[in-house]
Formats: C-alpha cells, sequence, structure tokens
C-alpha cells in the first residue's frame, strides 16, 4: 500500500530521467511560495549541479471554478468573474466577455463607448506591462525599477478608479457599451499621463536596456524560434520575441484598432532579452494608441439602444412604463441570449486572450471558457528552460509573463 | 540601425496581409471542398465556421489542415456538456487559427457519455498536451494516446468532474417559476442524488 505522497510521486516518474531514480540528480521543489514564481507556481525541477534538466510546473493553487461559477449567474452577473481571472488585466478581461456577448446577441455598441474601451484597455496594456517590467527587474536585481513603474501604474490605477469606482475590478466595460460615461476629468488625466508618460519609458530603458549585468542576464537565455513558439501556442509579446508578426489588433481587428496608427513591434533572436525589448516598444506603441483614440473620441452615447439586453437609465424611469419592465426583467431574469457558441479573442498584454461562450437560450451561459494565454505559455516553460541555470530560471519565468490567476481560473 | 529590418518586416507584413485576405476566401472553399470525404457537417453560425467530426477521424482530419491548410496554431480547445442528453452528451471544442491565411476554424468533436474517449490531437500540435489535461480534469473525457494524461487543476486525488453539468455547484439553486421545470428535471435523476 502506497502512501498519499508516494501515489502524488509515482504519477511524476514518466516525467523525469532515469538519473533522478537513481539519485544522481536531485528533484527540488520551487513554489508554490516563492517570489519569483510570480504567484502560487510550483516548479518540480530536476537538477544536475544548478542546471535545469527538466522543470515540471504544477498548477491549480489559485484555481477558484470561475467557468463553474459563471454558469450559475446570469450574463451580467457573471462579468465581475472574469475580473478576476487576470488581476492585471481587468479591462481586458471584460472586453471579451462582452464582445462574445455582443457577437452572441448581434448587439451594437457606440462609437464613443468604443472609444473608451480602446482608450482603457491600452491603459491596462500599459499598467500590466509597468507591473512585468517592474517584477521581471526585481527578480534580475534591479530594484529601483519597480519603484518607477509603480508610480506610473498608479497614475492609470486612479484614470480607472475615475471612470469606475474602483482600481482594480472595475467591470467598467458592459455588455453593449459602458457602465457610464466617463467624468469630466477623465481627458484631462488622460492627457497628463500622456504627457508625463513618454520620457518615464526612455528612464526604464536608461536603467536596464545597455545595463551590462541585465544584458547578461537576458540575452541567449530562454532562446525559442519562431516555428517552435507557434507550435507550443505563444501568443503576444513572447511570440513576436521570436519574429512572428501576430497580432490580433492587425491580423483581425475588433472594437475599430484598424482607424489608429500603430506599429507591431518585432525582435527575432527570441530571448527574454527580445521579449524586453518588445514590450517596452508595445508601451511607446499603446501610447500612439491611446493618443490617436483620445483625439478622435466622438460624443455621444456609450450604452447601446437595444433594451433587451441593455439597462435604461436611471431618468428614463419616473416616466416610461416600458423603461420599468425593461429594468425589472434586465435585474431579475437577466436576459437571454439566442442559442450558439461563439469564441472570441483579444490580444491581452500576454498574449492571446479567448472567450469561447455557448448559450443555450437561457439567461444565464451554458458554457464560458477562457483561453488564457498565461496557461498556454506555462507549457511551454520546460522548453525554454531546458539547460539553463536556476537564476536562468528566474528571468525566464519574468519573461514569459505569467499571471497565476490567469492560469488557473 | 535597429529599427529598419522591423521596418522592412513590418512592411512586408502589411503586403502579405492583403494577399492573404485574398486567399483566405479561396481557402475557406478549398477547405470545406477537401473535408467533404470525411463526410463532416458544416455550419455557420455569426461568421464563424463550425465542422462536425467524428471522433475516429479526428486525428486525420487535424493532420489534412495543419499539413495542407497551414493551421499551425491551436488556439484553445476545451468541451461543453450536454446532460441529460447523452447522446452526444459532451462536444469537446477546437479553435483553429492559420498563420499564413490569417483564418479560423472550429472543430467539434461529439462524445457519447458511455465511453468518452477522443483520440489525441497532441501529436499534431503540440500545445494541445495541457489543454487536454484540462478537459479531462473538468469533464472526464480521456483522450487516447495522450503522454501525461493527469488532472492539472484540481488535485491529484479529487473525486468527480467539476464542469459536468450533473455535478453541484456547492449550494441548491432555488426555484422560480423560470427556471422550475429546469430543477424539476434534475431533481428526479437518481445520478444526481449520488453525485
Amino acid at each position: 500500500m502506497l502512501t498519499q505522497t508516494e501515489v502524488a510521486l509515482d504519477e511524476l516518474r514518466h516525467l523525469v530521467s532515469d538519473r533522478a531514480l537513481s539519485g544522481d540528480t536531485v528533484l527540488l521543489n520551487m513554489g508554490p511560495q516563492h517570489p519569483s514564481t510570480h504567484g502560487v507556481l510550483r516548479l518540480l525541477l530536476e537538477l544536475d549541479g544548478e542546471t535545469v534538466i527538466n522543470c515540471i510546473p504544477d498548477i491549480g493553487y489559485l484555481h477558484t471554478g470561475i467557468e463553474k461559477n459563471m454558469e450559475a449567474k446570469t450574463y451580467l452577473k457573471a462579468e465581475v468573474m472574469t475580473d478576476r481571472m487576470d488581476y492585471l488585466n481587468t479591462v481586458g478581461n471584460n472586453l471579451v466577455y462582452c464582445m462574445a456577448i455582443e457577437k452572441l446577441a448581434e448587439l451594437d455598441v457606440p462609437p464613443r463607448a468604443l472609444g473608451v474601451r480602446v482608450i482603457l484597455t491600452e491603459l491596462q496594456r500599459i499598467a500590466s506591462h509597468l507591473v512585468w517590467l517592474g517584477t521581471h527587474a526585481l527578480d534580475l536585481a534591479a530594484m529601483s525599477v519597480f519603484l518607477y513603474c509603480f508610480r506610473e501604474r498608479e497614475m492609470i490605477l486612479d484614470i480607472l478608479e475615475m471612470c469606475s469606482g474602483q482600481r482594480m475590478m472595475t467591470t467598467y466595460i458592459r455588455p453593449g457599451g459602458l457602465w457610464r460615461d466617463t467624468p469630466v476629468e477623465f481627458e484631462d488625466a488622460v492627457r497628463q499621463f500622456l504627457h508625463i508618460f513618454p520620457p518615464r519609458i526612455d528612464q526604464y530603458e536608461a536603467l536596464l536596456t545597455k545595463n551590462p549585468i541585465f544584458m547578461d542576464r537576458t540575452k541567449k537565455i530562454g532562446v525559442i524560434s519562431g516555428e517552435e513558439a507557434v507550435k507550443w501556442g505563444l501568443t503576444g509579446p513572447s511570440l513576436r520575441g521570436s519574429g512572428v508578426a501576430y497580432d490580433l489588433r492587425k491580423t483581425s481587428p475588433y472594437m475599430g484598432y484598424e482607424q489608429y496608427e500603430f506599429d507591431i513591434p518585432i525582435e527575432t533572436s527570441g530571448d527574454v532579452y527580445a521579449r524586453y525589448q518588445v514590450r517596452m516598444e508595445e508601451m511607446r506603441q499603446s501610447v500612439r494608441i491611446v493618443q490617436q483614440a483620445l483625439d478622435k473620441l466622438p460624443f455621444g452615447p456609450v450604452r447601446s439602444e437595444n433594451r433587451k439586453y441593455v439597462p435604461p437609465p436611471r431618468s428614463e424611469l419616473s416616466t416610461s412604463m416600458e423603461a420599468v419592465i425593461h429594468h425589472f426583467k434586465l435585474w431579475t431574469e437577466g436576459f437571454p441570449l439566442p442559442e450558439g457558441a461563439v469564441y472570441v479573442p483579444v490580444e491581452s498584454p500576454r498574449g492571446e486572450l479567448g472567450c469561447y461562450l455557448e448559450s443555450n437560450g437561457g439567461p444565464k451561459p451554458h458554457r464560458v471558457h477562457f483561453r488564457t494565454p498565461s496557461f498556454v505559455h506555462l507549457q511551454a516553460l520546460p522548453l525554454l528552460s531546458k539547460g539553463h541555470l536556476v537564476a536562468d530560471l528566474v528571468a525566464i519565468i519574468g519573461s514569459v509573463d505569467i499571471v497565476l490567476g490567469d492560469a488557473d481560473r | 540601425m535597429d529599427e529598419k529590418p522591423d521596418q522592412d518586416a513590418r512592411v512586408q507584413g502589411q503586403r502579405s496581409d492583403e494577399d492573404h485576405r485574398l486567399k483566405a476566401r479561396d481557402a475557406i472553399g478549398d477547405i470545406l471542398h477537401r473535408l467533404e470525404r470525411f463526410g463532416v457537417e458544416v455550419r455557420l453560425f455569426r461568421e464563424e465556421i463550425s465542422v462536425l467530426v467524428a471522433p475516429l477521424q479526428l486525428q486525420d482530419v487535424a493532420r489534412t489542415l495543419r499539413d495542407e491548410f497551414k493551421f499551425d496554431f491551436l488556439s484553445s480547445l476545451t468541451a461543453s456538456d450536454y446532460w441529460p442528453q447523452l447522446e452526444p452528451r459532451f462536444h469537446v471544442v477546437y479553435q483553429l487559427y492559420s498563420h499564413p491565411y490569417n483564418i479560423r476554424l472550429c472543430l467539434r468533436v461529439p462524445v457519447n457519455d458511455s465511453d468518452p474517449v477522443v483520440p489525441t490531437v497532441e501529436t499534431v500540435w503540440p500545445v494541445a498536451n495541457w489543454h487536454e489535461r484540462e478537459v479531462f480534469d473538468m469533464f472526464g473525457i480521456r483522450f487516447e494516446g495522450h503522454s501525461d494524461l493527469r488532472r492539472i487543476l484540481m488535485p491529484h486525488d479529487w473525486e468527480g468532474y467539476p464542469l459536468r453539468k450533473d455535478y453541484p455547484l456547492g449550494y441548491e439553486e432555488p426555484q422560480f417559476t423560470f427556471n422550475f421545470e429546469d430543477i424539476q428535471i434534475r431533481k428526479h435523476r437518481p445520478t444526481y442524488e449520488e453525485a
């Protein structure tokens, strides 16, 4: 009779080399509580001295059953759960879920709402990259970058709070538009950020880009070719660092991205340094997009007029019987969606974030699945880290930019 | 110096994008024509093409799509449970993307309740490894030929498959008029009581 621990180890027997069984190599547990695994990720490392022979990621420590819970809630109530998945990209998660609903319901979104969505998702992309840059540099012993990054991130969180009342879990994007219009000080705040931020990117780069220690620790580490990267499902900056120009904002533009001028940064070396360069350039491109979106931002309604899906404004409730009925129906039963299934991908800061939404004609989703980039990128970790030192493994984990809430859902 | 190759790649990227958009329209026709011999059923919903494939033919269809139509990227793999319907009880859903053609395609594989087995596509797209583990973990669908079929999100000694529809969420759902029948059906099924 095997004990529980032995059973747990027995399952992994085929994943380690024979040398581990003879005791020639060492099995070392890294995480789940480890500062450089960026959350509760556990890695089982097979080490020969300090060289990683094999790395077996073990995830699920942050599994909260979001997909199951969403099936028991109406479409609107389920939206708050999407915020909690990838907590660095909350606006993007709302966006992909709302876009799936809008596609299924064939719901129109007014142009002003689209513009605000673009501004907020791009700001969120910058905020997410700032957290990534700070923690990645911190892992590589560049302490001060972290403090600078969080200073600028705070400005973005303030803008989100201004709009939605929440710094992180915004739920500001709703099916058919936005929760409400942006406050009057929104434009000034964004313009101020756009004014301050670009020189700050140069400051971060001054600390890292030509820093010999940083370059030593990132160049030629965790190299993956473009072909391999596609095969292993990498997307986002991790794929573009390997020379594949795949960005959903360009290849299948959504939310009016086709009207903005921006470039997709590409690097070809496919190592940690390349992924760093791509993300730094992406922040500059995001600034460009926000600038254009803000200049073009039209006035008008921010919510669809389709009352079967979008609640009427408060002011109508005292004068219109229909508005009261719609309000009542929407807040008690929710809205039913037509039967069918859709898959909507968007470009999140980490890569392709997809939402598979299936409806059986009722007021609750029949099945929601999120194709999350962190989950897929973690799978490629063994491939990236084989043959590198444990210290490099830390750089590699940082470079694929994982959020465990995103991976485990 | 550094920026120049970037820009070239970008310009090339944009030019080839247009070419591929033209090519993509022809390619979809080709693909559907080519898949006819597998006897698949094609559905179009909200501009998404989904193809219903029998489990036995999945690997052949997957290889054909990857090798002949450059569907080199398995974007998502998941499943959906139609309980209390038992035949087919599940659909395993594959979202494919072709980088060169810039088209998406959805494969749906029906699976029966009595023997929930699907051949693995790990050999075609390595990325399927963890996705299939997740589907196994959540739905109990086994993937034949998978190299490492273990639970991934739930603890290794977990019992039951959480995303199945007959797996309770943890509390009883209030019964109103709008969901009365829905819940009534579930109440009388012994499997629900056991679960």
